[in-house]
């Protein structure tokens, strides 16, 4: 029987949201609806993660990634100079650390610096260092790459431009090239934000005190407290209030730049 | 003071195994405007960009304004502050408004302070024309604009010679009339000029000297009335005829 194109589409789309509606109507005849509103949306257990929730492991999650993400943008940079260096040791010294922490679970950086560091050296750092170190390296290697593909998008008549005015080659980086290299790579760079927020879960590994619980710790203290996966769900949803701004923020980064290097195409063409 | 400006001499350049200045001889006077003409690969932006030493010559010497760039202990930095260079595709900083291209260097290299910065970068945007667009971002600049706001940009560090790379090869048509006027109004200020530029006209009516380069060497040099007007080489006469009736130029 041949169907016109037409037909195809409408029987295609109807077979689709006939699979839709079953699916639907079983879970409605089938699931056990008083068990799942028990575990997932428990109002009293719900009461007994307020405030702290919000006061407590919402503030460390940011304190935690945003001293983590400072210490990788800091270490990114150096190493995307590296990288970029006529220095041939620094290159591979940068290429060596980057493909190590890239390559690594970020779980083998926070054992490593939790309980490795402290046996085999006596060092004790507190949890806010740990957590900076652990998600800086991790994400200096990421950023690192994400920079250096900047810095070289920047046009080399930049350059040119910036050292035909007396610049030495230091201040032309400085003033011209990471100015712009960092409009570039904004919406990347957001990206990683995003990743060290949820990489920054890793922490509960090494034993928090109460005061220094962030999400992913306090949702399980609060499962174990209340027998609920409540407080792993409204963990979860702390995290998109930091994650969704972010990834909108992100997207309209991306298309603010790609709209500027339209206009820049226009006006040169 | 010296009345010889650039003075180049015995200059080549070599990319990889191609050769493209094989010995170039050049000097240009105080107040001079010099135009380099020739076909494309005949070597002239090589030149020009040997001046400032965007590219390094492989032998030769350049000295500008009593300074030896090629000599190896030269700061190089220190010799480009004289040197002003206006380029093809305009090159203003995308990240700057236009007042900030004209006085970031003037800060960050010549140490002025941010008053003097901006008084001269606005006395220069008045000379091009353009200092209603003071507060304005590169991109939102036509081609012509942004390539006065360059040149004003170049101006601004107050330099002994000007350099133009081919400034109006990549603008509209209609807006090459506007940067030639400002280039025009320049030398007869008495700016001292190196031009790479493919507007005869230009050449003709400004230039106190033309060269004319192909293969890396200058084939002729003189008056503009003479090496446009009367050239002597058949090289030269066979370029300018292309370039002045492309429409005839296999003729």
């Amino acid at each position: 029987m041949a169907m016109s194109r037409r037909q195809r589409a409408q029987t295609f789309r109807g077979v689709q949201y006939a699979i839709l509606v079953l699916v639907v109507v079983l879970l409605a005849v089938f699931a056990d609806w008083g068990q799942i509103r028990h575990a997932f949306f428990n109002v009293d257990a719900a009461s007994t993660q307020f405030p702290e929730v919000f006061s407590t492991a919402l503030v460390n999650t940011i304190i935690y990634t945003v001293l983590g993400f400072a210490l990788g943008l800091a270490l990114g940079l150096v190493l995307a100079l590296m990288k970029l260096s006529s220095v041939a040791p620094y290159r591979w010294l940068a290429t060596i650390y980057i493909e190590f922490f890239r390559g690594i679970p970020a779980l083998l950086v926070f054992i490593a610096l939790g309980y490795g560091v402290p046996l085999a050296f006596n060092l004790r750092f507190d949890i806010y260092s740990t957590a900076a170190i652990a998600l800086g390296l991790v994400g200096s290697a990421y950023i690192a790459e994400t920079l250096r593909a900047g810095i070289q998008a920047v046009p080399p008549g930049q350059i040119e431009a910036a050292r035909s005015l007396g610049m030495s080659q230091t201040r032309t980086m400085l003033t011209v090239v990471i100015p712009q290299a960092f409009r570039i790579i904004l919406p990347p760079l957001t990206n990683e934000l995003i990743l060290l927020t949820k990489d920054s879960s890793l922490i509960y590994l090494l034993g928090l005190v109460r005061d220094e619980y962030e999400l992913a710790k306090f949702g399980r203290e609060g499962l174990n407290a209340t027998g609920s996966l409540t407080p792993i769900l409204l963990a979860g949803l702390c995290y998109l209030i930091i994650t969704v701004p972010l990834g909108y923020l992100s997207r309209y980064l991306e298309r603010r730049t790609g709209r500027k290097q339209d206009e820049g195409l226009k006006v040169t063409a | 003071m010296s009345d010889v400006i650039v003075e180049v001499s015995g200059l080549h350049k070599s990319f990889g195994r191609l050769d493209v200045l094989k010995g170039i001889d050049l000097s240009v006077a105080r107040g001079e405007v010099v135009c380099i003409i020739g076909p494309s690969g005949s070597g002239k932006s090589t030149l020009l960009r040997c001046v400032n030493l965007l590219e390094e010559p492989n032998a030769g010497t350049v000295v500008v304004n009593g300074f030896e760039l090629t000599d190896p202990d030269a700061d190089i930095d220190k010799a480009r502050r004289t040197i002003g260079m206006v380029f093809q595709g305009f090159n203003l900083f995308g990240h700057l408004s236009v007042l900030d291209n004209l006085t970031v260097a003037q800060r960050k290299v010549l140490k002025r302070s941010a008053a003097e910065s901006e008084a001269i970068a606005r006395e220069n945007l008045r000379k091009v024309g353009l200092e209603e667009k003071a507060r304005s971002m590169p991109v939102q600049l036509s081609g012509g604009q942004q390539q006065r706001v360059a040149i004003a940009r170049a101006l601004s560090m107050q330099p002994a010679v000007m350099l133009f790379d081919e400034p109006t090869s990549a603008l509209d048509p209609e807006l090459v009339g506007d940067v030639l006027a400002v280039m025009r109004q320049l030398a007869e200020e008495g700016m001292t000029m190196l031009v790479v530029t493919h507007e005869m006209q230009f050449a003709r009516e400004v230039a106190d000297k033309v060269l004319f380069m192909d293969g890396g060497v200058v084939v002729e040099e003189g008056p503009a009335a003479k090496v446009i007007g009367a050239p002597e080489h058949e090289r030269t006469q066979t370029f300018l005829h292309r370039v002045l009736n492309p429409v005839h130029a296999n003729e």
